[in-house]
């Protein structure tokens, strides 16, 4: 397992893993901007604090498992695990190419390490719901099972399906992560379909929530913490994160959901996140 | 040809529904593999998993009226090393679902046994919503996926056993009413192989699930016309015994096929495909001529949708005499 870093190097982390999405997208030519964005300061915590893993060893029997419920945000799971050593840097380069292992959408098969394919949204609660049903089974109580959604993807009818039975059951080794940014392709949330009192409909699904910011990766750690030690019931922590955070003219903004930056966006996004690096590194020095 | 060691079905057949073989296949499995778990949304007892709820309830899921929900635990059980039979009627799993088991089963390759109860014609009184006729073709169509349709209980019963071995998706459709027992225990099963229930030179009448005994109840009016009928029992339509079929065919030269599910995309669908592409002969498919069912008896229902013992001897005919 990895060790455990302290927070500015987990910061830096952050930024490398923003820069290197831009990197990738621009170079795909297609993808999602804001999602993987917002949710880098996440991705980091789970890959570098949270997650029990071994990137030399992708299906370690001990490891923890993490599930990325809405798969359009896979660049930064590509990132943070080519960070992370699952992969050299290099190869995020051939993100969305013919023959690449990172594919557009994340593929099991393909590439050790994922866990599960995804894509086709509201999947991701319910497969965590049959690990934790199965480990029950076999008695191994001590490995947690991490979903990482998106807040419109919870639009869709079997994540509310898992919800009730991740409660019935009290399976309390899952514990998802609701990337609450507020978008979705057609717009803000609360204008395609409302998912406000989002916190009390998870709590009347019978779930515990936490709330946290998604953008501070110390938070993210401490609630993970949290989570595992709630035992009654699934957890459900909600995640405010501002999508596309980091580059100034992506961030809040829908448009930027699926799109990825041309040549001279991507200039501007990569000037933006280095003077944003330089900053992190003077502000802990 | 080796002894299937078929039932003798020339006076009135011992009647079982094919369900209840699926249900001690089902036992008998997860007495052999403690990794057999088994889900069902809301129809335990109809979809006959109650015997292994009842013995292995710590292995059992309710997981509600939820078949998304359903097949996706499935895939997550699969993933974390269990051997995962879901069970629902066929409208709902794999009517509802489809996608989810494109995903999360197919593209991910999980090892999930989808049980669909319930479906064909012999649903009945029930009507047309869940009288499920379009799962074959839509099972059929996934990469990776094996789809299994048993001709009696005692069939279905082996399916499962084999089923629990499998590291495939496997989709097995099972039928709500009694239905004929042609077989044995002595009966052999493999995943993947035709049978020839009953030799014959003129022409080949290729059966699946409840209709093989419809087409060997055809065979009998035929053998009375002058006209010898091969009748083929396919338990696995895919993947499809090519090489069973295409020597039966280049023997009879002409062709019907029979099931109780729409002739595009089930079995009839996969044998025009195969038969197009190697050895095109004359060609009948009796099933439901895309149109839905209604309430009726299944008896009823067969002769009104033209699938029954008659239709298949007439369809016999007409590519017989076009040869």
């Amino acid at each position: 397992m990895p060790q455990k870093l302290p927070l500015v190097n987990l910061e830096k982390i952050a930024n490398d893993i923003r820069e290197d999405i831009i990197r990738m997208l621009v170079h795909a030519g297609s993808g999602h901007s804001a999602g993987p964005l917002g949710l880098a300061d996440i991705f980091t915590a789970l890959y570098f604090d949270v997650l029990r893993h071994d990137p030399k060893n992708p299906d370690w029997s001990e490891r923890d498992i993490l599930l990325l419920s809405n798969g359009h945000c896979v660049p930064v799971r590509y990132a943070a695990m080519a960070q992370a050593g699952y992969f050299d840097r290099k190869e995020l380069l051939t993100l969305r190419q013919f023959g690449s292992r990172l594919q557009g959408h994340p593929e099991r098969l393909r590439l050790p390490g994922l866990e599960t394919t995804s894509g086709p949204l509201g999947c991701g609660l319910s497969q965590a719901c049959g690990i934790a049903l199965a480990q029950r089974m076999d008695s191994i109580t001590h490995r947690w099972i991490y979903v990482v959604m998106g807040d419109g993807e919870i639009n869709e009818g079997n994540i509310w399906e898992a919800a009730m039975l991740a409660s019935k059951y009290h399976l309390n080794n899952v514990i998802g992560i609701l990337d609450r940014n507020n978008i979705q392709i057609d717009g803000p949330t609360e204008l395609v379909m409302p998912l406000e009192d989002l916190r009390a409909k998870w709590e009347a699904f019978g779930w515990h929530v936490l709330e946290v910011n998604g953008n501070d990766i110390e938070a993210v750690i401490d609630a993970c913490a949290m989570a595992r030690s709630i035992v009654e019931k699934p957890v459900m922590i909600i995640a405010h994160t501002i999508p596309g955070k980091g580059v100034d003219f992506m961030e809040s903004d829908f448009h930027w959901h699926g799109m990825p930056p041309n040549p001279e966006q991507a200039r501007k996004a990569l000037h933006e996140l280095r003077t944003l690096g330089g900053r992190i590194r003077g502000e802990h020095e | 040809m080796s002894n299937l060691h078929l039932a003798d079905i020339s006076g009135e057949p011992t009647r079982e529904p094919i369900r209840k073989g699926f249900g001690r296949g089902l036992l008998a499995a997860g007495k052999l593999d403690i990794n057999v778990v088994a889900a069902c949304a809301d129809l335990t007892d109809s979809t006959q998993m109650g015997l292994f709820r009842d013995n292995f309830p710590e292995r059992f899921i309710e997981i509600g009226i939820a078949e998304q929900n359903l097949v996706t635990v499935g895939a997550g059980l699969a993933a974390a090393g269990k051997i995962p039979f879901v069970s629902s009627y066929a409208a709902f799993s794999p009517g509802r679902n489809w996608e989810q088991i494109r995903t999360t089963i197919c593209l991910n390759d999980r090892h999930v046994k989808i049980i669909g109860s319930h479906a064909g014609l012999y649903t009945g009184k029930d009507g047309a919503t869940h009288q499920m006729l379009e799962d074959i073709a839509l099972m059929r169509v996934l990469p990776n996926m094996v789809v299994i349709v048993p001709g009696d209980s005692l069939e279905a019963e082996k399916a499962t056993l084999a089923m629990a071995k499998d590291l495939r998706p496997n989709y097995m459709r099972l039928a709500r009413e009694p239905t004929p027992v042609l077989t044995t225990a002595e009966t052999p099963f493999e995943i993947g192989t035709a049978y020839v229930y009953e030799p014959g030179a003129d022409v080949t009448i290729i059966a699946t699930g409840t209709m093989t005994y419809h087409a060997l109840r055809a065979a009998e009016l035929l053998y009375k016309d002058g006209i010898e009928a091969e009748v083929v029992h396919v338990p696995t339509i895919k993947p499809l015994d090519s090489a069973t079929i295409l020597k039966s065919v280049r023997k009879t030269k002409c062709v019907v096929t029979v099931e109780e599910a729409q002739i595009i995309g089930g079995l009839g669908g996969a044998v025009a495909e195969l038969l197009g592409e190697n050895f095109p002969v004359p060609l009948k498919r009796i099933g439901m001529p895309d149109h839905f069912g209604e309430s009726g008896d299944p008896d009823e229902l067969l002769t009104h949708f033209g699938l029954d013992a008659s239709h298949i001897r007439l369809a016999a005919h007409e590519v017989t005499a076009k040869k």
